[in-house]
């Protein structure tokens, strides 16, 4: 038999697997490539009716913003490179070049627990949902568990568990909906679900043809998707149980940094390199909004939304957190106080502040200061942080 | 799923029968002996008496069997035919059967090329060149692992015995042959995307602006928080008042309740609230099973078996405990699938369930006594006035590390909750 093997595939894609069949060539592959991308696009354009602004227009208009930093944590020697809130929403981990890892209690600024990690540039890090545990890797290529003793002497490092292996540098983690599995990004282009108790690989993610760079888990009610950003310029959204591919968004144009989904799960944003965060709608399958200024142009490296999702902020290469309305489209406020890049960015789970993680080696605590709880300026000197 | 795929897997293991199925025997391969084969004759023939069909058809339907798979040539393995004569056949390992196989990724089929080009120079032929190429481009940066895993799997298989190996071999270029994933990966990816359903943009970026607006209150950043941020005035009394096991909950809280399903669920004391409503309508055995499912999925591989057992017994068993009304449809397909069980099994009967308390006992457990009598009595704290001295700063209490008090209330196996938030014990407070 010369011709190439039958193949059982659904009915759209016969034409496309049967491989290089005899006369087709990989030029005129790339050529029906091409098309159907056009053609995708056109799609989508049909349904694209109106422009996030106009609708916006409604909305009202939001005020000056007056964020305060209201905490201050020292104690890393070198640059803060990730950090993450513990659900009780005052306690932070956060993760170093030069390898530690340390638990604070936010609030009272109190080091709680510190790890030594055996490997630099502890990328990535995440509290578990029981804020019994904490999970990090960097450079180690791996992500390990450290369970939270509150022995003072015991050394955590005795306890600690390894669970994912990848191949390359470590750049994101979380736990899913419990402390039994986590969710890995790697610089070796694939992100992994992992068993806690076993180390067990469940499923992995292929798809992006460079570092994967940030992840985030969908708050959808069925629970079974996550996005993934890298260098390779695309986010990529995930089935947790098949491992496929199921959206894909490649508007930017560079690495993206940080990916973050909206709260009700029906979008997400982006931060990248490019200068720019933008936002994905996934019912609409498309761009919705781009947020950046002229005045930016030093790339974006995180995100989070406020609790409504009418905030996005974005911390920046430039030293800078810019404010952005999500709906309008417009910066509402730029703070400044980091001496060094923002690294890492997030909201605190019941929304009442937000903390900044920089290579300044600090993070910074900060709050909304108009409202209810107004606190006086008194001659200009902040009184707290 | 492939309701062909079935029909030949009964076949198969009927083929396969130990009493009235094919008799096996050892085959010649070269110098090789190969142990549990037939010869194309042997298939041929058993068709025809099993089945009481003509030669013509016994023909066809074995030729069907070596196409998909099921059987597969031990000489000539590129030629998918089944001949009458006495070429060696063999059954593909079930592992192999293609309805019951995830889709071949490109990453197992990268493997599987980079062992054959490791084991001999020029084994490859063209279209396999090819696509070894195409894959070694599109997944440059994990070659490092393709190769790995190539050559770690050739050393696993050196040290089998030979008439396994060839078997193994065998086996493992019939899967291929047949499965090999599409290459051209982004044609395949297109033609799906196109099928895809789309939402208007008008529709979406409404739903934006209703989000936002139906949160602004509930969002600290925009509206502030009572009775004050504590971030702000260093008091957790707004923490305090949220905890778990509050007697008395905010108003703002049992609204949120309101807003959808998915926010009642997420709040434990709205998952208790809940549950005691559905006990008064004798439904609560869905909220039961939605809960145990959860935990089947986000728990620990190791306790899946006993975990599903648990679920089948307390509530898809006939006469179950907690039965659970599930349609006839997914009822057979879990069924089914609990005989292989994973911690995906019950995704299926656990969607029904869900959508069905979303639809009806969620809408009216918010028309009900019990829910409005918790709006009534909720509490909307009074805001914290500005201290006539602002300089004077407060002690800032810590509160109990969540490790602490959820060692004390161990619960194995469960989803674990969020931990306590700041109680007033002053231990230390830090300035």
């Amino acid at each position: 038999m010369n011709s190439p093997p039958h193949f059982i595939c659904t009915p759209f894609s016969l034409m496309a697997c049967q491989g290089l069949a005899s006369g087709e060539t990989l030029k005129s592959l790339k050529a029906e490539s091409e098309t159907l991308r056009k053609k995708l696009e056109e799609e989508r354009k049909k349904l694209h009716d109106v422009e996030l602004e106009k609708v916006a227009e409604k909305a009202e208009a939001l005020g000056e913003l007056n964020m305060k930093t209201r905490r201050t944590l020292k104690g890393h020697g070198n640059k803060v490179l990730c950090m993450d809130w513990c659900k009780d929403k005052r306690r932070i981990v956060s993760s170093s070049q030069d390898g530690k890892v340390i638990v604070w209690d936010a609030f009272t600024t109190n080091k709680e627990h510190a790890v030594t990690m055996p490997t630099t540039w502890v990328m990535a890090c995440a509290y578990a949902p029981s804020g019994c545990a904490i999970a990090c890797g960097g450079l180690d290529n791996k992500c390990s568990v450290y369970p939270l003793s509150l022995d003072k002497d015991e050394n955590l490092a005795a306890k600690k568990k390894s669970v994912a292996m990848h191949t390359n540098y470590l750049s994101g983690c979380t736990f899913t909906n419990s402390d039994m599995q986590i969710l890995t990004s790697s610089g070796d282009g694939t992100s992994a679900l992992w068993d806690v108790e076993s180390g067990q690989l469940l499923q992995s993610f292929h798809g992006h043809s460079a570092d994967v760079l940030t992840l985030d888990l969908a708050p959808s009610e069925t629970g079974n998707t996550f996005v993934s950003g890298g260098s390779d310029k695309k986010a990529n959204v995930w089935d947790l149980r098949s491992g496929q591919n199921v959206q894909s968004f490649d508007t930017h144009d560079s690495d993206i940094n940080c990916v973050k989904y909206y709260p009700s799960g029906d979008a997400f944003a982006s931060a990248s390199d490019d200068s720019t965060c933008r936002l994905f709608d996934l019912r609409a399958d498309r761009e919705v909004s781009i947020y950046s200024k002229d005045s930016i142009m030093f790339g974006a490296a995180s995100v989070d939304f406020s609790l409504s999702g009418r905030l996005l902020f974005a911390g920046y290469n430039d030293y800078t957190i810019n404010v952005w309305d999500v709906l309008k489209g417009t910066r509402v406020a730029i703070l400044f106080g980091h001496e060094n890049r923002v690294s890492s960015l997030r909201v605190s789970p019941d929304g009442t502040a937000f903390c900044s993680g920089s290579w300044d080696n600090t993070l910074r605590v900060r709050q909304e200061g108009r409202g209810v709880g107004r606190e006086l300026k008194q001659g200009g000197t902040t009184l707290y942080g | 799923g492939a309701s062909f795929g079935t029909g030949m897997e009964r076949v198969i293991v009927a083929m396969q029968d130990p009493d009235m199925g094919m008799k096996m025997r050892n085959q010649r391969l070269l110098i090789t002996v190969i142990p549990h084969a037939m010869t194309g004759n042997d298939v041929i023939e058993w068709l025809i008496q099993k089945y009481n069909i003509t030669e013509e058809e016994a023909r066809h339907l074995g030729g069907l069997l070596v196409q998909y798979g099921y059987i597969y040539p031990l000489r000539e393995p590129r030629s998918l035919l089944l001949r009458s004569d006495d070429s060696p056949y063999r059954f593909q390992t079930p592992y192999f059967w293609t309805s019951s196989r995830w889709p071949a990724t490109e990453l197992d089929y990268a493997i599987y090329l980079a062992k054959k080009n490791i084991r001999k120079q020029g084994e490859l032929v063209d279209y396999e060149k090819e696509n070894y190429s195409i894959l070694h481009k599109r997944i440059n940066h994990t070659w490092d692992f393709v190769v790995m895993q190539a050559r770690e799997q050739l050393r696993a298989s050196k040290q089998r015995r030979k008439a396994d190996r060839i078997v193994l071999e065998c086996q493992e270029q019939a899967y291929w042959l047949i499965n090999k994933p599409c290459v051209n990966m982004p044609l395949y990816y297109h033609y799906t995307t196109l099928g895809r359903n789309r939402v208007k943009s008008s529709i979406c970026l409404e739903s934006f602006m209703k989000y936002s607006e139906q949160y602004l209150h509930h969002d600290p950043i925009m509206s502030g928080c009572l009775p004050s941020n504590p971030w702000i005035s260093d008091d957790t009394s707004h923490w305090t008042i949220n905890t778990d096991m509050v007697g008395i909950p905010t108003r703002l809280r049992v609204e949120r309740w309101s807003f959808s399903f998915m926010e009642l669920l997420n709040d434990s004391m709205g998952r208790r609230e809940f549950m005691i409503y559905l006990e008064k309508e004798f439904s609560a055995e869905n909220l039961c099973f939605w809960v145990a499912c959860e935990d089947l999925r986000h728990g620990e591989s190791s306790k899946i078996i006993l975990k599903v057992e648990e679920v089948y017994k307390n509530f898809l068993a006939p006469g179950a405990a907690r039965w659970v009304n599930i349609d006839s449809k997914t009822m057979e397909r879990t069924l089914e699938g609990i005989k292989r069980p994973h911690r995906f099994i019950m995704d299926d009967a656990q969607m029904h369930i869900y959508f069905l308390m979303k639809k009806y006992s969620y809408p009216r457990y918010l028309k009900s006594e019990l829910y409005k009598n918790m709006l009534a009595k909720a509490i909307v704290p009074q805001e914290t006035k500005k201290s006539v001295f602002p300089f004077m700063r407060r002690q800032r209490h810590s509160s109990p590390s969540p490790a602490m008090v959820t060692q004390a209330t161990e619960d194995d196996g469960k989803a674990k909750g969020a931990g306590p938030t700041g109680t007033s014990s002053t231990t230390n407070s830090q300035i």
